[in-house]
């Protein structure tokens, strides 16, 4: 039920919000500044975006790291719901506290020695460094996101649907892509999407594991800002924020849309008893 | 709904009474332990083509570790399975002639109710047009013909257990296992499912096999029952011997309600038995084949039911007579369950059917009456 909201409430709200979201508004303010000048307004322009499509080395990182990220995001799928499954399933077995704790382990691991280690690793192995090494490193620390988003829609999956399919005359790895995989289908998703955000925004890794003509847009970004603030960088992190929101909101949209669909269909059984 | 004519009667059925008649399922000597909790202990069971066999016990008795076995998901720690004579060690459920109908309907909830009972028949890899026609006359058999394409959380619980129940028939498999079945219906619907399972079972002359803790429902589905506990079965025998010559305490107190007095025997000729009661002080005449002797203890348990009360001392011969104040009185509507006091620490249980609307009750709380029964309707108990 709606109350009127308190004086305190209503503070909690606008301080948080602001603490969160400011830098972002001001970022978006000044990608449609006229003036070269960041902290100065002169004007409402949009020539910034025009220019972003001329420059062809933002570009080209935006490409890479949209490759990265859908490569790494996917192998990451694959192997964290393999992990997952192995997880919530096997039971006990010999090294499954150590194995569990290994998942998590690159969750609290610093990023800075995550990067190294996976650099002095591509030296070791006389690896050249490039789009591959970067891609091996990203689904490398995002597939325990993958594990932990699966494995917790596997905790309420009830496992007598593979015992009634295998019971049906389907082998086990058959069972798993007709009846588990469409139930765990969600978490997978979002485990995928997590791991492709995570890719996408990852500086630090990517900086120690990257080699020539592999810049990513996060490193483009920040070694540019490091010469200056353009408003160009404004414009493209604007663009990134853009597209993160649509995904959100279309993402909660869908979810919202297959509970109501649900319930009219709960509804309508329910009325033909 | 219009009433359909009533199929044949029930012919008489006891393969296991026929010393020549091979086991179509044969459980030997098989144990099950999980760590150190032995769920199943040495047993032994056979049933035979066509039977409609129950597992009746508690919970952790065992009877549902011993169905899985049988499907394939759990395997024997110790001894073997035969199904038509054919060891199934090592073979995978999906490999096996048995389907079962899970207690939670595991129904395939991103599949429609088609699809659903087609699953098992895709398995087989039997032609489309085939799988078309045994799904239709799958949804026929269970009255679901107008549900097809709905996902199972657009039905109600019965019509689910039904699809669940076509599901796992589609397969015509050798041996249909039921784990507990009706638990999720409520009563009115689970006594109409019963009768339900009876027929089809008749129609298809399947073998069936169901769990259960339900005795009521055990009783009336089931050939012969093998009540279980602590991973033995203590006995197993159709409903009326199990009702009416249970072997143990356990299976007496198991099924329905039961009296039971202890006592010691103080003669014994032929079937012709003398206990004696410290309870009541009295002695008892029992008509009953006991192997108990004289000086054994025992206890004799009788049926509520099969106890009388009256005003009068009864002078029949052969009847058991002691005399008890009515405790209280639990009214039924068709019958009434009247506790009479016949000691300091022993109530006893009669059961009196209402044959005329209750006006006035002829017996009623605190009256003084005689509780008596006859010799041959109690049953000694040695353990």
């Amino acid at each position: 039920m709606p109350s009127k909201p308190s004086w305190f409430n209503l503070t909690s709200l606008v301080l948080g919000f602001s603490f969160l979201y400011l830098p972002i508004v001001i970022l978006i303010v000044f990608s449609f500044n006229e003036s070269r000048l960041v902290t100065v307004w002169a004007g409402f322009s949009t020539k910034w975006y025009a220019a972003l499509l001329q420059n062809e080395q933002l570009l080209e990182a935006a490409w890479v790291t949209f490759r990265i990220g859908l490569t790494s995001a996917t192998l990451a799928t694959v192997l964290g719901t393999l992990a997952a499954l192995v997880l919530a399933r096997q039971g006990r077995f010999f090294g499954r506290t150590l194995f569990s704790g290994m998942i998590y382990a690159p969750l609290v691991m610093p990023e800075v020695i995550l990067g190294l280690s996976l650099l002095l690793l591509f030296v070791a192995i006389d690896q050249n460094r490039g789009f591959w090494t970067i891609m091996i490193a990203h689904t490398t620390f995002s597939m325990c996101y993958v594990a932990i988003v699966v494995q917790s829609r596997l905790s309420g999956f009830d496992r007598s649907l593979e015992e009634a399919a295998m019971d049906l005359g389907c082998p086990p790895v058959r069972t798993f892509f007709r009846i588990t995989l469409p139930q765990i289908l969600p978490g997978v998703l979002a485990g995928w999407m997590l791991a492709f955000t995570l890719s996408l925004d990852d500086l630090v890794i990517a900086s120690f594991n990257s080699g020539p003509g592999s810049t990513t847009l996060p490193m483009k970004i920040y070694s540019q800002v490091r010469l200056g603030v353009t408003p160009e960088i404004n414009a493209i992190c604007t663009i990134l924020v853009v597209i993160v929101t649509i995904g959100v909101i279309l993402a909660s949209l869908l979810t919202k849309r297959q509970r109501f669909k649900r319930m009219e269909e709960e509804r309508l059984a329910a009325a033909h008893l | 709904m219009a009433k359909k004519p009533l199929g044949p009667v029930r012919r008489a059925f006891s393969p296991w009474d026929d010393p020549s008649e091979q086991p179509f399922i044969e459980f030997r000597n098989i144990t099950k332990r999980f760590g150190n909790f032995v769920a199943v202990d040495n047993l032994s069971l056979k049933i035979y083509k066509r039977e409609f066999h129950a597992l009746l016990g508690g919970s952790g008795c065992g009877k549902t570790t011993l169905m899985r076995m049988l499907a394939g998901f759990e395997a024997p720690s110790e001894g073997q399975i035969f199904l038509e004579g054919r060891d199934l060690a090592g073979v995978p459920p999906y490999k096996r002639p048995v389907n079962m109908m899970f207690q939670s309907y595991a129904l395939f909830p991103h599949m429609n109710v088609e699809k659903n009972i087609a699953f098992g028949l895709e398995m087989d890899g039997l032609p489309s047009k085939e799988i078309k026609s045994r799904v239709m006359e799958m949804l026929s058999l269970v009255k679901l013909e107008g549900f097809a394409k709905r996902k199972p959380h657009q039905l109600s619980g019965g019509q689910r257990q039904r699809v669940a129940l076509a599901r796992s028939l589609a397969k015509r498999p050798k041996v249909l296992l039921l784990d507990e079945p009706l638990a999720a219906l409520d009563k009115k619907l689970r006594e109409e499912t019963q009768l339900e399972l009876i027929n089809l079972q008749e129609q298809l002359r399947m073998t069936f096999l169901i769990v259960t803790h339900d005795q009521e429902e055990a009783m009336t589905v089931a050939d012969r029952i093998s009540v279980m506990d602590k991973g033995k079965i203590l006995q197993n025998a159709t409903p009326g011997e199990i009702y009416e010559q249970p072997n143990s305490r356990f299976v007496a107190e198991f099924i329905g309600d039961i009296n039971v007095l202890d006592g010691q025997v103080t003669n014994k000729e032929l079937e012709d038995v003398k206990m004696f009661s410290s309870v009541l002080g009295s002695h008892l005449d029992v008509c009953y084949p006991t192997a108990a002797n004289v000086g054994d203890h025992a206890a004799l348990a009788i049926r509520p039911e099969k106890m009388r009360i009256s005003f009068d001392k009864p002078e029949r011969l052969g009847t058991n007579a002691i005399q008890g104040e009515v405790w209280d009185i639990a009214y039924m509507g068709d019958v009434s369950i009247y506790h009479i006091k016949v000691a300091e620490t022993e109530t006893l249980r009669a059961i009196v059917a209402n044959t005329a609307r209750l006006v006035e009750r002829p017996i009623t709380w605190e009256d003084q009456v005689w509780l008596s029964w006859d010799s041959d309707a109690g049953v000694i108990l040695t353990r």
